[in-house]
């Protein structure tokens, strides 16, 4: 069995935008979600720079009942619920009222660490000997797959209910995985996400190993430079991303839009072994999960004309660049265009993948290709295997035919997703 | 505290965790925390904290495990608030 699958639904909570109206405008606009963290500065971080979306109580109350949003100190699961409620809305999905569970309808959503300032509550109840007053939320914030299990009880999904979590690959992990499930006719309709908490106990162990840029706190819009020659590290963010994945089938007879068609993908490691290790890629398993996506696909490299890269704006840019490259054996003007959101997002860790693929699709429908932003000096080792004119600094109109969003994370995994416009035939 | 006082006061904090398909008016004082007001179990323990906190009290385990009903409730508030 091999069924084709389409996107009906998307949602997002981004720094630079909540909800997809917002979204879109900022990233035509290239508007920033970075700002300057006075709670960061507070506590000494180098990096006081961090992306962290808007979301205002009042939003919050059309999400969460007056019980829920008791004790709720679970930053992903407030993201992670607006964008999956979002997703299944703009897909044109209700919530389950019947008495049954939905048995063809599932969820794979994300993260890499949940409810770590609930989990923070807990340790110093603990610490106190207070065990007893940890009340009831405690372990559903901060078990990893609280995200999916909250959005699967809020629509009383039958199917397959769980969380993946591959550091920084997740969110296109688990489009993957949503894939392969309704490709294998196990499932109809799959919500895939991902999400990432806020704040310094996420972020910290990032600015420990110093490999976020500390020159920029007083000029936060303009700290994250991917693939540009004055790129100095990542800035963290949080948020969450969410896709409605269907089967065509059951697109067609529900006559719901379709954003786009997901032709499939690959994922891989580089186990760690020579280039790779537990920080860095292995360019020889990068090329081969980009090279076996295309396979996979069933398209030729030739067919790709937009990449959405990983690109978190540190020295490695010109490696991944090189690798995409040779993976497709494309280069200098022959390259398709390519850009990084993580110049007004910033890197959302377990939650980049989706919000990015969120965003590549966006592409499809708005006929452009987002613009990159803080690349106006494109790093000169990227100039020598790229024409200038595949980065644009404007946003640019194109109608995309086959866009490749690829993520890569800590542990050396890679996931590489290619979306195509969608056409009947 | 006058016994209406204290009723209304739990009655409050119950409020709040009553599913969809339950009434403030429901709650009656032989009302079964679980079996009449659907209350889930998990929440019981937050009504204990939350009864802790209003009335001032520490609940012990047995008590937690007296409390089936709001009759019970009220019955153990009344108990610790006299030991006080």
């Amino acid at each position: 069995m091999n069924r084709r699958v389409v996107i009906t639904g998307l949602g997002v909570c981004a720094p630079n935008g909540v909800g997809l109206t917002d979204f879109t405008n900022a990233l035509l606009d290239g508007k920033s979600g970075l700002r300057h963290q006075p709670n960061l500065e507070k506590l000494g971080f180098g990096c006081q720079v961090a992306g962290e979306p808007l979301v205002k109580d009042k939003l919050i109350d059309n999400y969460f009942t007056p019980l829920e949003r008791r004790g709720l100190n679970a930053t992903g699961i407030v993201y992670g619920v607006i964008a999956g409620m979002d997703a299944w809305k703009d897909a044109g999905l209700e919530k389950n009222t019947t008495d049954e569970p939905s048995w063809d309808r599932g969820i794979i959503f994300g993260t890499g660490i949940l409810g770590v300032d609930k989990f923070r509550e807990a340790i110093h109840l603990i610490d106190e000997g207070n065990v007893r007053r940890l009340g009831s939320t405690s372990v559903i914030q901060t078990m990893a797959s609280g995200i999916s299990a909250y959005l699967g009880g809020l629509l009383g999904c039958g199917n397959q209910v769980t969380t993946n979590s591959a550091a920084c690959t997740t969110g296109t992990e688990g489009i993957l995985m949503a894939y392969d499930r309704i490709s294998q006719g196990k499932a109809e309709i799959m919500l895939t996400g991902s999400c990432s908490d806020s704040g310094p106990y996420v972020w910290g162990g990032f600015d420990a190993m110093r490999i976020l840029p500390r020159g920029y706190n007083d000029n936060p819009t303009k700290a994250s430079r991917p693939m540009s020659a004055t790129a100095g590290g990542f800035i963290p963010g949080s948020g969450a991303g969410a896709l409605v994945l269907e089967s065509l089938e059951s697109a067609e007879k529900r006559g719901a839009h379709i954003y786009a068609e997901v032709l499939g993908g690959e994922i891989n490691s580089g186990g760690q072994i020579g280039q790779g290790s537990m920080t860095a890629p292995n360019s020889m398993a990068v090329q081969r999960c980009i090279r076996n996506a295309v396979t996979n696909a069933g398209i030729k490299s030739s067919d790709i004309d937009v990449i959405n890269g990983h690109l978190t704006a540190t020295f490695k840019d010109g490696l991944e660049i090189e690798n995409w490259s040779k993976a497709l054996g494309r280069a200098h003007e022959d390259f398709p265009y390519i850009n990084s959101f993580k110049g007004s997002v910033g890197h959302c860790l377990a939650a980049a993948g989706s919000i990015e693929s969120v965003a590549s699709i966006l592409q499809f429908k708005e006929q452009v290709v987002f613009k990159n932003v803080n690349c106006e000096d494109i790093h000169p080792e990227i100039s020598k295997l790229i024409s200038d004119s595949c980065i644009p600094r404007k946003t640019k109109k194109h109608a995309s035919k086959v866009i490749a969003k690829a993520s890569f994370g800590f542990g050396d995994v890679n996931a590489c997703v290619i979306f195509k416009a969608f056409t009947k035939e | 505290m006058l016994k209406e006082e204290k009723y209304q006061k739990l009655k409050e904090i119950i409020k709040i965790y009553l599913p969809e398909d339950v009434a403030i008016t429901d709650i009656e004082q032989e009302s079964h925390f679980m079996n009449d007001l659907n209350i889930n179990s998990a929440n019981l323990v937050d009504i204990v904290l939350d009864v802790e906190d209003a009335f001032d009290i520490r609940l012990e385990n047995e008590d937690m495990e007296k409390m089936q009903t709001v009759n019970d409730a009220m019955a153990i508030i009344d108990t610790k608030l006299f030991e006080k």
